[in-house]
């Protein structure tokens, strides 16, 4: 029988273009495609940085136009936290669970210098979790929930002069992490001279320190235009607000104050049809994507070999994945087993003094009761001896007295007839 | 791969993980059903996914298997309307029979309507010819895990491409000989060793040879045989994601294998061009649902189901090899390694 062998031709190199004689109908597969989204519906992740009483809130709930449940933070956090809320909004037939991270406390501290780090930590924990996820043997990638970061509103407070240092030092940090658009919030306050002076600044503030703020994409034809004229106002001067105020003969949301009203999506007055344009109905999923493919990547590169994973060993031979794996646990277990046998030998040596103490012991016991028997028997054969020297004496002196009285019985009778010769 | 019913729970889950332990700087909560009160603007991302979509283009991977002269070649250029199989073409193309059986992938680039797509074609020449076929299927289990191993190590890679080229193949097809009777045990024994690889789509080909109640008939005889012998082809029953598209699957699982009739030659019928075979007895309209079922097969490859076909690949296929070759353990892989002490380690699995 022959055996049946293999042999695929190098069809990377002969894909050659072909014409089609009909509508074959695979034009339809990007809807396909769109109704198997619809279907499980979108994910999008957004990380709101700003002090205090920024505004944070109120603009989120302005952008989706709703009423997320939030609540005023005291302004006395001893640190930075986040706090995350997760929403399934519905808008027509499309599905969207909408997760807004705010942070508490940002700005407040007296002691600035760590305040960007539970951001970070939040957003490499996102990315972590996903990695496992992905790592796992099995693995359900397809109904995941993605909490990544997909866009980081940084919100610059509008003093007119130029950027914190604060708003530097964190924005540098997160610029390789996560998509940054910065805004510039409560733009009410600034007149709009001053506004395009306060952003000429930021952006040539920013452009000087490295920091790598989110572009809009200009790689497609049919909204490269609109993205190069946002680029050009960023960053986008917003004010928010869930009030609404009758202008004309129209209810708009807007602020009232005594010398006018800011009508929130009026864009003379400020940029926030912009934002919500650019951010939500242009490039929400180029966010995703951007997140996917650089900023998670980036951190699964470095992760990865931060464990010690490489692409090509030593001699520039490509080394799996696996390979490193088996060989890291295969040392793991090494180590593991070296330990074993150190504390067992220590244990052994342990019990071996143990009982080399006790047998001491026991020996010394020993000895001190021999000594003290001995002393017994020495202190016993003493008073024996006294007391035959007693009874020596006893017996000596009993004869003695018997000695003696025979002695003077005699000389008593001796006497007696001494006297009786004399009385003669 | 759930129905309504379980999403429900599986929402339920996902709501005590996100309100898991969570370390102390984070504070975590879960609202459901905000209110809308007004336009957002939401739905345009659907608009952006298909321009994406479009822009990145399209991969697919289709592979014929069937003995030689059942018109594969033919059929793919008729599904594609266009030359993609070089064989059927050229007049004087005399097939020969292989010895052994070859591989052979073509790959082309075609475009409709904005939509690029690449099309390779993985051809089985030689499959079921010898006159002892056993183990006919190797080559091509071994190409189909190849393609899978290639995109795992890709994905595995510390650096990877953006895009990872796919060449993993999303459907077979295969060409029962329209017999009218049964199986035949170089059927059962190939689609029960690869429905479990890779999405198989039976066809009857040639069915210009069977009468409708032989049709049916022999249908039925295979969907029974089918069943019997475990066979799962595509549509398989447990991936129906909701009812709706359990209705719709019921209804192509009901029809299938699809009696399909190939050609790329156009007749005149009723002053319109269509495409068909012309005999003596009368013209058989490949793209007339009631002669043949070509119309069927080819809405259901291509125009509904085209992208559930690579989903299926990628989310159980793909993961189930992927799962298989992550958990075994590979003493040819580590063989490589650096020594290691010579202390034999006592390890469980």
């Amino acid at each position: 029988m022959l055996k049946p062998k293999v042999l695929s031709t190098g069809r990377d190199n002969r894909v050659r273009p072909l014409s089609l004689a009909g509508h074959v109908g695979f034009d339809s597969l990007p809807d396909q495609l769109v109704n198997k989204s619809i279907c499980q519906g979108f994910c999008f992740n957004i990380l709101c940085i700003g002090e205090t009483g920024i505004g944070k809130s109120t603009l989120m709930d302005t952008l989706f136009n709703t009423n997320f449940e939030n609540f005023e933070s005291s302004h006395f956090e001893p640190q930075v936290k986040l706090r995350a809320q997760t929403y399934d909004l519905q808008e027509s037939n499309v599905r969207l669970r909408l997760t807004v991270v705010n942070t508490v406390g940002f700005g407040d501290q007296m002691n600035k210098q760590e305040s960007y780090q539970p951001v970070v930590d939040y957003i490499d924990r996102q990315f972590e979790s996903y990695l496992q996820e992905e790592l796992k043997i099995k693995r359900s990638l397809h109904n995941y929930h993605d909490s990544r970061v997909h866009a980081c509103l940084y919100f610059i407070s509008p003093s007119g002069h130029s950027l914190k240092s604060l708003d530097l030092v964190t924005m540098k940090k997160l610029d390789s992490k996560v998509n940054i658009i910065p805004v510039i919030a409560k733009a009410d306050t600034i007149s709009k001279s001053e506004l395009h002076k306060f952003k000429i600044k930021i952006m040539s503030e920013l452009v000087s320190n490295g920091v790598q703020i989110y572009q809009f994409p200009l790689d497609d034809e049919t909204v490269a235009k609109v993205n190069t004229t946002m680029n050009g106002h960023l960053p986008f001067a917003v004010v928010g607000s869930t009030e609404e105020v009758s202008v004309g003969n129209k209810m708009v949301k807007a602020r009232q104050y005594p010398w006018g009203v800011v009508q929130v999506e009026n864009e003379s007055h400020c940029d926030f049809v912009k934002l919500r344009e650019m951010l939500i109905c242009v490039n929400m999923e180029d966010l995703r994507e951007q997140t996917h493919t650089r900023h998670y990547e980036l951190y699964r590169r470095c992760k990865l070999e931060e464990m010690g994973f490489k692409d090509t060993g030593p001699e520039c031979k490509p080394v799996s994945l696996q390979q490193t794996y088996e060989a890291k646990r295969q040392e793991f277990l090494v180590e593991l087993q070296k330990r074993e046998d150190e504390m067992r030998q220590m244990f052994v040596q342990r019990v071996k003094e143990k009982e080399s103490e006790l047998k001491e012991a026991e020996r010394e016991l020993q000895s001190r009761f021999e000594q003290l028997k001995r002393l017994h028997a020495d202190e016993k054969s003493a008073l024996e001896e006294k007391k035959r020297l007693l009874d020596d004496d006893q017996s000596s002196f009993g004869k003695r007295r018997a000695a003696a009285q025979l002695l003077q019985a005699q000389s008593l009778t001796a006497n007696g007839k001494k006297d009786k010769d004399r009385k003669k | 791969m759930k129905e309504i019913g379980l999403e429900m729970d599986l929402e339920a889950q996902e709501k005590v993980e996100l309100c898991r332990s969570v370390p102390a700087d984070l504070q975590m909560s879960y609202i459901q059903g905000t209110d809308l009160f007004g336009y957002v603007g939401i739905e345009a991302v659907l608009d952006q996914m298909r321009r994406k979509t479009i822009k990145a283009g399209l991969e697919f991977n289709i592979m014929v298997v069937g003995q030689s002269g059942l018109g594969k070649s033919t059929l793919v250029n008729t599904l594609f309307k266009s030359k993609v199989s070089r064989k059927s073409c050229t007049p004087n193309y005399e097939e020969k029979i292989s010895k052994t059986v070859k591989l052979h992938s073509v790959s082309h680039v075609i475009e409709e309507k904005g939509v690029k797509m690449k099309l390779t074609v993985i051809d089985t020449p030689g499959f079921g010819d010898q006159i002892n076929n056993d183990n006919c299927w190797d080559p091509i289990v071994k190409h189909i895990n190849e393609q899978y191993e290639k995109y795992l190590r890709e994905e595995i890679n510390i650096n990877r491409k953006r895009r990872i080229p796919d060449s993993r193949v999303h459907c077979c097809i295969y060409f029962l000989p329209a017999t009218g009777h049964r199986l035949r045990p170089i059927d059962v024994e190939f689609m029960k060793r690869l429905g479990k690889i890779v999405s198989i789509v039976p066809v009857i080909a040639k069915a210009d040879t069977l009468t409708i109640e032989e049709r049916h008939e022999f249908k039925e005889r295979i969907r029974e045989d089918l069943t019997v012998n475990g066979i799962d082809v595509y549509p398989q029953r447990e991936y129906d994601e909701d009812p709706e598209e359990r209705v719709l699957n019921d209804r192509i699982r009901e029809s299938l294998p699809f009696a399909v009739v190939g050609t790329d030659k156009e007749h005149q019928v009723n002053g319109n061009k269509v495409l068909g075979r012309k005999t003596k007895w009368g013209i058989i309209e490949v793209e007339n649902v009631a002669h043949c079922e070509f119309a069927n097969l080819r809405d259901l490859l291509i125009r509904s189901h085209l992208q559930d076909l690579k989903d299926v690949t990628h989310d159980v296929h793909y993961e189930t090899y992927r799962v298989r070759r992550l958990n075994e353990s590979n003493p040819p892989l580590i063989s490589h390694l650096p020594a290691y002490p010579a202390r034999p380690i006592t390890m469980t699995e």
